[in-house]
């Protein structure tokens, strides 16, 4: 009887885990391969090599020679995507946790709309709302005409602008942030800030003593959940800006998948960003297991 | 402490800087002195941030009506690109109209497969014990978290090198799109099974439903408000998918409108047309997660939650 209960939930299971198997294990596998493996010289076509024991490093060190060499141009792409995306989380932070904290703590009657409005642009398409902003900052544009009673000449905002870019990304990520920020300050019990209160701490310190430690594990999961996409990001610049001057890893990745004899590279500058990535990735996984387990 | 020195507590609570309950009016009136007073600063915050955030998004969706081509300057109203245009509206520009069917397409493919086999691997994993469910367990949370465009190159390789059967196009974005969204259904019906634990199927067991029964009358009922939730997520989140489809699709007949709105916007003006068919997108998300909430509302009568709670699990929250 055992034995057939547990039957049941092994085939239910099945499909799903073949599933994965062969289009999540095998494709990421597949770029390792690409990776290590060889180029087809006369098509320039990246060959996969499926055996580790015969994997080279050709491709590898050609990336390592673009990022770190001496005519490296691939390396101020990374440190410019290091920096805009530092620079585009922290702003998000910064404007969003004040929002997160008043709608969770303040909101009273109108907690309800204002979730409704926090939660919008979840359903409003990621490239309509750079849409929108491409008519916004277009050169006859609503900015540049309200610039234009302020006596300012017009701004070329999308000509490869870093500003743009990262404003770019803080618009397009801050929902995730504010609405796991929300969750967090929401789940703290008030009784623990009126105690702070009571004992005779000011608004500001019971907010550092109080509120700003109990939300730590909901910051570092929100800034988490918009830094990841953010490094894979190629296309908010590639709609705002354009310009070679502004690109990020992303669009250097993006770039080669499409170039004969630059593909396997691609492989590599991915394969490279999941490795950094890895590590925050599975702390974000034990997270939300912790969490779902709880 | 006497009489004689009455002002010694205040001076006291002043060198502090605790602002107490029994502060002086004068200083109750300053805001951020008063721990219990509304603060406006936040609110006035909040609400520019909302501006900043949503009224781009009804700019553009007033000018996908504007009578003329400009995109900051109004000419009056009309349906021209949607339908009245002959050649430049969504209706009659084949590469416009084309985007809209495969993103339906995509949409109505992805959910009919990823909901059903995420929902049997969700069941699978929380009841079969072992180091093969807990491993896929943590692999299918990783697909969830994984950069999209790592993801995105990964199925990009594999169908131009392993699988070359299968061509980019509408096929591989499919199984991409499940792969893709299927940890949607399975985190939110584990969540689910987590909050319900075992009790109802136990008293099911004990009343003699066999496997099959449990299943069929007491778990899937159990589970539909899950399940549903999870479907709006998976199509509304095919909707508004870009880096996948992006990268897999080959030739207009398969590109789907996020791609259309991207390709054609960057490099040179779109027109209205491109604000039309945002419009659209927002509008079919809009449908979905309407249907979704009420839907879910209905099927959660009866428990304890609220409208909010709806809310945030439509939303992937919660």
């Amino acid at each position: 009887m055992r034995n057939r209960k547990n039957a049941f939930w092994v085939a239910l299971a099945a499909p799903g885990i073949i599933w994965l198997a062969v289009l999540f294990v095998v494709p990421v596998y597949a770029v390792l391969s690409i990776a290590l493996g060889k180029l087809n010289q006369l098509y320039e076509a990246p060959v996969a090599v499926w055996n580790p024991l015969s994997w080279s490093s050709s491709n590898v060190i050609n990336v390592w020679r673009d990022l770190f060499g001496s005519a490296s141009f691939a390396g101020p792409v990374v440190v410019r995507t290091i920096v805009y995306v530092a620079v585009a989380s922290l702003l998000s932070l910064v404007i969003g946790y004040p929002v997160a904290y008043f709608v969770a703590r303040f909101a009273g009657r109108r907690k309800g709309l204002l979730l409704v409005l926090l939660i919008a642009p979840f359903w409003i398409s990621y490239m309509m709302r750079m849409l929108a902003w491409i008519d916004l900052l277009s050169t006859g544009g609503y900015v540049n005409k309200a610039l234009g009673w302020l006596g300012i000449s017009p701004v070329n905002w999308l000509g490869g602008s870093s500003v743009t870019v990262v404003l770019g990304l803080v618009y397009g990520y801050i929902p995730y942030l504010i609405l796991v920020l929300y969750a967090g300050l929401d789940r703290i019990d008030p009784a623990l800030i009126e105690a702070g209160r009571d004992l005779g701490l000011g608004r500001a310190r019971t907010f550092i003593h109080v509120t700003l430690p109990l939300s730590r594990q909901a910051i570092l999961t929100g800034l988490l959940i918009t830094v990841l996409p953010m490094l894979g990001d190629y296309f908010t610049n590639q709609m705002l800006s354009g310009a070679a001057s502004t690109s990020m890893i992303g669009n250097l990745i993006q770039g080669q998948l499409g170039t004969p004899g630059l593909e396997a590279q691609g492989a590599v500058l991915s394969l490279l960003l999941l490795l950094v990535l890895l590590v925050p990735m599975v702390y974000y996984v034990i997270a939300t297991n912790r969490e779902a387990t709880r | 402490m006497t009489a004689t020195n009455a002002p010694a507590p205040a001076a006291d609570a002043d060198a502090s800087g605790a602002p107490t309950a029994a502060a002086t009016p004068a200083r109750r009136r300053t805001p951020w002195r008063n721990p219990w007073g509304h603060p406006w600063f936040l609110e006035g915050f909040t609400w520019l941030y909302l501006v900043w955030s949503l009224v781009p998004i009804v700019i553009a969706v007033l000018f996908s009506f504007n009578n003329g081509r400009s995109q900051s300057t109004w000419q009056g109203f009309s349906w021209r690109w949607y339908f009245s245009d002959p050649v430049n509206s969504v209706l009659h520009n084949p590469q416009l109209h084309a985007a809209v069917i495969q993103t339906v397409r995509l949409s109505v493919l992805t959910t009919v497969i990823a909901v059903p086999l995420g929902v049997a691997f969700a069941l699978g994993i929380n009841r079969w014990h072992g180091p093969v469910p807990g491993t896929f367990n943590y692999l299918m949370i990783l697909s969830y978290v994984i950069p999209e465009l790592i993801f995105g190159v990964s199925m990009f390789f594999v169908f131009t090198t392993l699988f070359s059967t299968v061509h980019l196009g509408t096929t591989a974005e499919v199984l991409g799109l499940v792969t893709w969204n299927v940890s949607w259904p399975a985190i939110v019906v584990q969540a689910r099974l987590v909050t319900l634990g075992r009790q109802y199927e136990e008293a099911a067991a004990d009343l003699g439903a066999n496997q099959f029964q449990v299943m069929r009358r007491v778990l899937l009922p159990l589970l539909a408000p899950a399940i549903f939730a999870s479907a709006v997520l998976v199509f509304s989140g095919v909707i508004d998918d870009f880096v996948i489809v992006d990268l897999l699709s080959s030739s207009a007949g398969n590109t789907p409108m996020s791609v259309i709105i991207y390709s054609t916007q960057h490099g040179g003006n779109g027109g209205p047309a491109l604000n039309a068919l945002g419009s659209i997108m927002l509008a079919m998300s809009l449908i979905v997660v309407i249907i979704g909430y009420v839907a879910y509302r209905l099927l959660t009568r009866g428990e304890r939650g609220s409208g909010l709670a709806a809310l945030t699990t439509i939303a992937g929250e919660g």
